[in-house]
């Protein structure tokens, strides 16, 4: 499977996705900016930045059907030591303590050790997104466990469902089998395991067209399966609703289900989990060194509202914390039911 | 109603509660009801979705399954589980069916030289 940016599919294009968004507006579907209007919770406002999220890269040994950043490995994308550079400046100065590191698989970005060893140098919190199969990809990744580890990075690993089937429709053949590997190292080395402090988390999302199921309940379930067939441990299962753009978007539309999942999300709308949304404390951060409220508003390429501050390297806290932040329609898909966060569910 | 020659629409699941346009005090109370019947309580929320799935092919409303097809996937059960709990309900019904062939027989040879 290729990318939509290698298929010159009409959907790589943001402007593209953004129309779709526009066009189902709707009594059904009310513009998400009239619904926080309606619940008082409009402009919505930045909290203090707390965490600093790095995309460091569009290239991905996978290219999973639901990929919000349509990665895979015709994608090219990279960022360079020098913006690196820049981040960890200004991870430094403003004494930022938490830096969630993504991608694609951040691993594959040649600086990606170089990156970890100068944040893990800081004292800073390092989470690491982590597709799992990258760990088996390839000899030089085989170590990861143990670079993990001695860097004591949390590991964030994605795996959609405790059965094979369901993983591999989403993921691609195979990509179970190598999962249950790869979490068996990492257990291997202490992750996931009482009284290490090392954090492995797991991240389920849906497989098709519907909303995650309360999160507490599932983690007992995810808990239960993976011990009982695999001995495999982990901390915490965090569940994330899938946002309606890029690759999940084109799933939608081309099955059909496009106008019913919006309508679940805005149906879903709770008032309380948007206290909680990760675009509060955060600001992301892509290849280039181009700043966003999130990841997602990221790969739309709609960019933080303070004009003078929207590159790491004018990278101003003052604008930045307690800024307005540039909302969409996708936004629906971080305050339905529970809620979602690059944490999971937020109430 | 000529634009709606069926007696089933999908699109209204989603008017459900518009029922209380009609008789309010009645659909509060039931949907608050509904609601807590569908908490974590002795059974979990996720079993509860799956019995639902059965009653709702029971009693054969197409609403309650397409709520409770999905629900129940959502919440993780698998296909295989989904459809056992289908044949569950067949059995039962059938069995229910079945059953009464004993009352048939019995009428029969109470009538019968």
């Amino acid at each position: 499977m290729k990318s939509l940016a290698a298929q010159h599919h009409p959907l790589s294009s943001t402007e593209a996705q953004i129309a779709v968004l526009e066009r189902s507006i709707s009594d059904r579907i009310p513009a998400f900016a009239s619904m926080l209007a309606k619940h008082q919770q409009y402009p919505l406002q930045a909290d203090k930045v707390e965490i600093l999220q790095m995309n460091i890269g569009k290239m991905c040994n996978q290219t999973c059907k639901h990929c919000h950043v349509d990665a895979g490995p015709d994608r090219k994308e990279i960022m360079t030591r020098n913006t690196m550079q820049q981040c960890i400046d200004v991870v430094a100065r403003h004494g930022i303590a938490i830096v969630d590191i993504t991608g694609g698989a951040p691993e594959m970005n040649p600086d990606f050790r170089w990156l970890v060893e100068q944040l893990a140098q800081l004292q800073v919190h390092v989470m690491v997104r982590c597709n799992l199969t990258i760990i088996l990809a390839n000899k030089k990744y085989h170590d990861l466990p143990l670079f993990y580890r001695d860097h004591r990075v949390e590991v964030i690993a994605s795996l959609p469902f405790y059965t094979a089937e369901r993983t591999d429709r989403q993921r691609g053949d195979g990509v179970f089998a190598q999962s249950i590997e790869a979490l068996r190292r990492l257990n291997a080395v202490g992750y996931g395991v009482e009284g290490t402090g090392l954090l492995l988390n797991l991240v389920y999302n849906p497989a098709g067209a519907f909303l995650p199921p309360a999160q507490k309940e599932l983690q007992r379930q995810y808990q239960k399966e993976l011990f009982e067939k695999y001995q495999i441990r982990f901390n915490e299962l965090y569940v994330i609703t899938n946002m309606p753009i890029s690759r999940y978007l084109e799933y939608l539309l081309a099955s059909g289900n496009y106008e019913h999942y919006m309508q679940l999300l805005v149906q879903a709308f709770n008032p309380a989990a948007v206290k909680g949304v990760m675009c509060r404390n955060t600001i992301s951060v892509d290849w280039q060194g181009y700043l966003y409220d999130c990841d997602f508003n990221q790969m739309l390429n709609i960019p933080v509202i303070p004009s003078q501050s929207r590159h790491i390297a004018q990278f101003d806290m003052q604008l930045l914390q307690h800024r307005p932040i540039a909302v969409h329609q996708h936004c629906y898909g971080c305050t339905a039911g529970a809620g979602s966060s690059c944490g999971g569910q937020i109430v | 109603m000529t634009n709606r020659p069926h007696y089933y629409h999908a699109e209204d699941l989603a008017k459900f509660g518009e029922i209380s346009q009609f008789q309010a005090a009645l659909a509060e109370k039931f949907f608050a009801y509904y609601g807590e019947v569908f908490q974590d309580g002795a059974l979990s929320a996720r079993e509860k979705s799956l019995i639902a799935l059965a009653v709702a092919h029971a009693v054969q409303c197409p609403y309650c399954i397409d709520a409770y097809s999905t629900d129940a996937f959502s919440k993780g059960w698998s296909e295989a589980q989904m459809m056992e709990a289908v044949h569950v309900a067949a059995a039962i019904r059938g069995g229910a069916s079945l059953v009464h062939g004993v009352q048939m027989m019995n009428k029969v040879k109470e009538i019968s030289m």
